[in-house]
């Protein structure tokens, strides 16, 4: 086997790094290198996007080689790319793109470093989407974590350094405890092959337990579930524009992949015993996030806790374990990477002009800035989820799927979430009426200039995707739909065996009618349709 | 000509992209005629559907969601339901894109509306020609986008933009229901397309499963009382009278805030199979009915009893359709769109002669020179009074009487209810006409100079509603007036036939009819007598003998500030206070993230004074301590 086009696109920017290593200190030759680099890694993924076969369950552009030994610990350099992980991999080459426009003129030091840093961690964030060997995953995760804390440690605002210890050391102990359990899972199965591991895991449930317990504390920190979140709201409060983007857009996807990777795709039994719990927590975030986001006085803060609102969405749907739940929980994680990645631009974009991100700053800027008014409209009400735009398919397939999870078994997960949505409405709405309209009476708000072309360059991108996700959304979720049919196929399979009493509950919730008979045939169908393929 | 249908949603949805995205680069007129033109567009092809007849199980342009078991489609269904409505709903729309070119031509983001009230076109079309609940809800949410953007239209003026979030968020809290209901549904049939639902639904179906579509239908029903402004959630429409006059003709008025009542109707197959769910459809109808008549008996803003008005309309219609008599809820609809869309308009003329006063004791004597907008109005309020032969007195009538016929508990009451509200309906609907156009001009004296009558594009649109007005009731003039009921058959292949149908005879209709006219002409005469000279002595003084009462009425029984002070501030306050400063920032952030690094800081300074760095001290304790764990749990 050789080299393919994922070692490609993750390590492009890589590349890019060490080119501007060597380059002089000329901002806009380095800028331009890194815009190279990472625009490079986009094309390719988009060759390897439109190559991927939406019909196939397994891992596609697979490559495989043995890397190095320890003793007998064997860690292979193995990549893949399944429907789990391709949209990720999209969104990450993506924004990395457009958050480099966004450092054009935001970022004015050390251009150098931070160039580097940010190709650095992009290469890092797509290696964790891709990597099938639990070491290689463990590396990139890890290592991803320093340029993150380079960039809000270097070019980050007044509290900076509390913000990327916490961020910092926050991650590290959660991820701890996962390298204590793969190691485990190593000496258990002498593989370190996420694909074989997903099939060949068996074991008792008071030993998965803890091993799923490791794994979750890592990914629930990252995501962040509830009440494990409150480095974020630090982190992205000092985080310069471009480093929130990225955090909010693609990193807190690394936490809810790995759930849907390996807490439910290795352990479904302990995902099945832990349901409720994790179903608690994350409406509590959904309603929690959004109640604390409501009353926040400063920008940042006020999208972060909706971020953390949002995420409890993408749980909740995951968790479900069902094909529309995780579907839904898929494509909410790119439409929250849109959203939220684009309402940190705006936020960003107010900042530059007004050097403040007090809401009570502003009023009116709807007068001063009506193209700005436009776009931030429209990531707004991608935000709180308007049909038509991106956040609804997400959020719609997320609440669907949990009302009808034979794993929750119980709409109020549903219901609570619910109230979730009425109240994204009143903190967007509210946060946009007072920023937007009114009259513009403060004195420095009535010269703000309109966005720039430059502004509207990475913007436009941004929503052309909210709005093609919200009417055709199909061109993603069918990527990722035959390998959640399989995980899903799979896990019922799997429970089913030891869980009987599954089955009732079906029948429980399906009144006894010919009617339904009628639509689980449906069913059946659909699932063999999209049999296993791997 | 089948094959151009689809452009009746996507007409209006093109006219939003072009003005929308180019508006600023050409001139006005230009304006006014992508957005009046592709309006004309999807009414010529709504009148040809209509006309010929068309029907279609579903056009599908493409399949929208499709996860699992879930597949929507962005397809139309064409069936006389739809049909009547998107005729109505272009129809009037046309009209009151018309008038818009007139009464918006001073404004200067003229785009912006003309953009916003096609966008509210193509979600109104969606939501009317939807074949699955999930199309609907598009529709359904993105009016209430459309009728946001509208009412905040003047944003810089704080109550506007305040009234357009309070529509969004009560909205959002109806949708909510409307979304439950919908996933009640889905989980029942595997499927959201209406179709497919009423021939599951048509199988016989258990016990469980009849009271779990009652849910689902009392949800559906949430979802109405948000959009179609319904106690308790009604609260928004009064304050969306912020938006410009042609808002609220077409949006808050005429068509979106009826999408609860068609929204019933379309899925009559399921609320016919709840019986409870229908019941309380009709109290709260009829409760809603009552409720709004006495607050709009009080009010003084001109747009406010209008939009009390036309909760206590909708009040009716759901009040209809709760007794399963939902070709009267649709057939009151209809005509409410012509005399209530005109009532606004020609409200909107009178503010425009009176330089945007509200207040109806600033007017007075308007008669001598609003030559259309007087006459029109006067028609108008004679519809909405239920006088013969205007249309209203036909659709009232027919609900009134379906009510007190209906073999369902609390008919007699809410038929009592109906009727006293067409009695109130009456009172306040003439006393604004006396108010405004009779007696003595009340306001300054400088200004009388400047009334006058609106120009053509805004005058024609108010003779043609008025038309409307005078003859919409043709449609169903019902069998003991000679009248064929021809909306009654029209609609027949749609509707479920209501459980028990009952027949009175001809001598109750007659005896009901001649009831709530004189009803109706009573509330006429007390109006004349209070207000037709102009002077408020004599209302005065009722005002002051009920004291507290009237107080209550007249500040609208303070519903918003007890929503205020039991949801909106207390949910703040907590969010503030406890949520934020005490859970987050002091208990979870304070006490087990800070207070743990303190600890481990302290316990790293007890065990090495060498340790400076604290992130390594951090990390090499953790992973000691926590591989001592494990290694002592395995």
């Amino acid at each position: 086997m050789e080299f393919g086009i994922l070692s490609l696109i993750t390590f492009l920017p890589l590349a890019g790094a060490i080119v501007i290593l060597f380059l002089p200190k000329r901002d806009g030759l380095i800028k331009t290198t890194a815009m190279i680099f990472a625009t490079a890694s986009f094309i390719s993924s988009l060759v390897m996007f439109l190559a991927f076969k939406s019909q196939l369950a397994g891992m596609q552009f697979v490559e495989n080689f043995d890397w190095f030994e320890i003793g007998e610990f064997k860690v292979n350099y193995h990549l893949g790319v399944d429907g789990i992980s391709i949209l990720l991999v999209m969104l990450t080459t993506f924004l990395t793109p457009l958050v480099l426009l966004s450092s054009w003129r935001s970022i004015k030091d050390r251009m150098k470093e931070y160039m580097m840093f940010m190709l650095f961690l992009e290469t890092g964030m797509l290696g964790v989407f891709l990597s099938l060997d639990m070491v290689l995953f463990y590396i990139f995760w890890e290592i991803m974590l320093i340029p993150m804390y380079f960039i809000i440690g270097i070019w980050g605002g007044p509290r900076k350094i509390y913000a990327a210890v916490k961020f910092f050391i926050y991650t590290m102990v959660g991820s701890v405890l996962m390298l204590v359990s793969i190691i485990y899972l190593y000496i258990q199965y002498q593989t370190l092959n996420i694909v074989q591991l997903a099939n060949i895991i068996n074991l008792p449930l008071d030993v998965e337990k803890w091993l799923f317990l490791a794994f979750f504390l890592a990914f629930a920190i990252k995501v962040p579930i509830f009440p494990l979140h409150t480095w974020l709201p630090d982190a992205h409060v000092e985080a310069p524009t471009p480093g929130s983007v990225i955090l909010a857009g693609v990193l807190l996807k690394m936490g809810t992949y790995g759930l849907l990777r390996f807490c439910i795709g290795f352990f479904p039994e302990s995902a099945y015993y832990f349901k409720t719990p994790i179903a608690i927590l994350a409406v509590i975030g959904i309603t929690y996030g959004a109640l604390v986001s409501l009353v926040q006085r400063d920008m940042k803060k006020l999208v972060a806790y909706s971020s953390v609102s949002h995420l409890g969405f993408v749980v909740l749907g995951l968790f479900a374990v069902n094909t529309i739940g995780i579907q839904g929980g898929i494509i909410q994680m790119i439409n929250h990477g849109l959203s939220t990645g684009g309402l940190f631009l705006i936020v960003g974009m107010i900042y530059e002009r007004r050097h403040t991100r007090q809401i009570s700053e502003f009023g009116g800027i709807s007068k001063s800035m009506p193209i700005f008014a436009v776009f931030f409209m429209v990531i707004a009400l991608s935000s709180l989820g308007l049909p038509g735009l991106n956040g609804f398919v997400g959020e719609f397939n997320i609440l669907l799927g949990s009302f009808t999870s034979v794993f929750y078994d119980n709409p109020i997960f549903t219901i609570i979430a619910g109230t979730g949505v009425i109240l994204a409405a009143a903190y967007i709405l509210w946060w946009f009426k007072r920023v937007m309209f009114g009259p513009l009476d403060n004195e420095k708000n009535k010269k703000l200039k309109d966005m720039s072309l430059l502004e509207i360059a990475y913007t436009v991108p941004l929503v052309l995707f909210i709005v093609w996700i919200g009417i055709y959304p199909t061109t993603f979720m069918s990527k990722s739909e035959a390998t959640v049919n399989a995980m899903v196929k799979r896990i019922y399979k799997k429970l089913d065996l030891k869980d009987p009493a599954k089955e009732d509950r079906i029948e429980f919730k399906m009144p006894k009618t010919k009617v339904i008979s009628l639509s689980d045939n449906k069913l059946e169908d659909k699932h063999l349709e999209t049999e296993e393929t791997e | 000509m089948e094959s151009l249908y689809p452009l009746i949603p996507l007409a209006p949805l093109g006219g939003f992209l072009i003005n929308g995205l180019f508006g600023r680069l050409y001139k006005k007129p230009i304006v006014y005629t992508v957005g009046i033109g592709t309006v004309a567009i999807s009414f010529i092809l709504a009148f040809h559907a209509f006309v010929t007849g068309f029907s279609a199980k579903a056009i599908s342009l493409f399949t929208w969601i499709s996860a699992g078991s879930l597949r929507a489609d962005y397809s139309l269904m064409f069936d006389p339901l739809s049909n009547i409505m998107i005729l109505m709903v272009t129809g009037i729309g046309l009209l009151i894109h018309i008038y818009s070119a007139g009464y918006m031509s001073h404004d200067k983001t003229v785009p912006r509306f003309f953009a916003y009230m096609n966008l509210f076109m193509f979600a109104m079309l969606t939501l009317v020609l939807a074949d699955n609940f999930l199309m609907m809800f598009v529709g359904w949410e993105g009016v209430g986008l459309c009728s946001y953007l509208l009412i905040g239209y003047w944003y810089e003026k704080p109550s506007a933009a305040n009234a357009g979030m309070k529509a969004f968020v009560v909205n959002r809290i109806g949708d909510l229901g409307f979304l439950l209901g919908m996933f009640i549904l889905f989980s029942i049939f595997g499927t959201l397309n209406f179709l497919d639902i009423q021939s599951l639904a048509s199988f016989g179906l258990d016990e469980s499963t009849l009271a779990l579509i009652g849910i689902a239908t009392l949800l559906l029903f949430i979802g109405a009382t948000g959009k179609s402004a319904q106690l308790p959630l009604y609260t928004w429409l009064p304050d969306a009278m912020e938006g410009p006059s042609p808002v609220s003709a077409l949006i808050h008025a005429a068509t979106m805030v009826t999408a609860g009542v068609y929204m019933i109707i379309r899925s009559n197959f399921l609320f016919v199979l709840a019986p409870d769910t229908m019941l309380v459809v009709a109290i709260v109808g009829g409760l809603t009915a009552l409720f709004a008549a006495t607050i709009g008996l009080t009010q003084f803003d001109i747009k406010r009893v209008l939009a009390y008005s036309t909760v206590s309309q909708l009040g009716y219609m759901f009040l209809a359709v709760g007794m399963g008599a939902f070709t009267a809820g649709l057939f009151h609809l209809l005509t409410h769109a012509f005399f209530k869309a005109l009532l606004f308009l020609g409200a909107g003329t009178v503010m425009h002669a009176m330089d945007d006063e509200l207040d109806m004791r600033k007017m007075g004597a308007l008669k001598k020179y609003m030559k259309i907008t007087q006459p029109t109005m006067f028609i108008a309020s004679l519809a909405i009074a239920g006088i013969p032969p205007f249309s209203g007195f036909f659709s009232k009538d027919e609900i009134l009487y379906q009510s007190f016929i209906a073999g369902v508990p609390f008919s007699k009451v809410l038929w009592a209810l109906g009727l006293l509200t067409a009695g109130l309906t009456a009172f306040y609907m003439f006393r604004l006409i006396f108010m405004t156009f009779w007696g003595d001009y009340r306001g300054p004296k400088e200004h009388e100079k400047h009334i006058h009558e609106a120009g053509n594009s805004m005058a024609i649109p108010l003779i043609i509603l008025a038309a409307g007005a005078v003859l919409a009731g043709i449609i169903g003039i019902p069998h003991f007036l000679g009248g064929g009921n021809w909306l009654g058959n029209y609609l027949e292949p749609v509707l479920a036939k209501a459980p028990e149908a009952v027949h009175g005879s001809v001598a109750t209709e007659w005896i009901l009819a001649i009831v709530s006219v004189l009803v109706g002409l009573t509330g006429i005469i007390l109006a004349m007598w209070f207000y037709k000279e102009g002077k408020f002595a004599k209302s005065e003084k009722i005002a002051a003998k009920l004291g507290p009462v009237y107080r209550l009425v007249l500040h609208k029984y303070r519903i918003d500030e007890l929503y205020n002070a039991v949801v909106v501030k207390p949910m703040i306050w907590v969010s503030d206070n406890i949520l934020r400063v005490k859970v987050d920032e002091g208990l979870v952030d304070g006490v087990m993230v800070n207070g743990s690094a303190k600890f481990f800081r302290k316990l790293g300074g007890v065990v090495s004074k060498l340790q400076t760095g604290y992130i390594q001290t951090y990390i090499v304790f953790f992973i000691l301590g926590i591989l001592i764990l494990f290694w002592l749990l395995f």
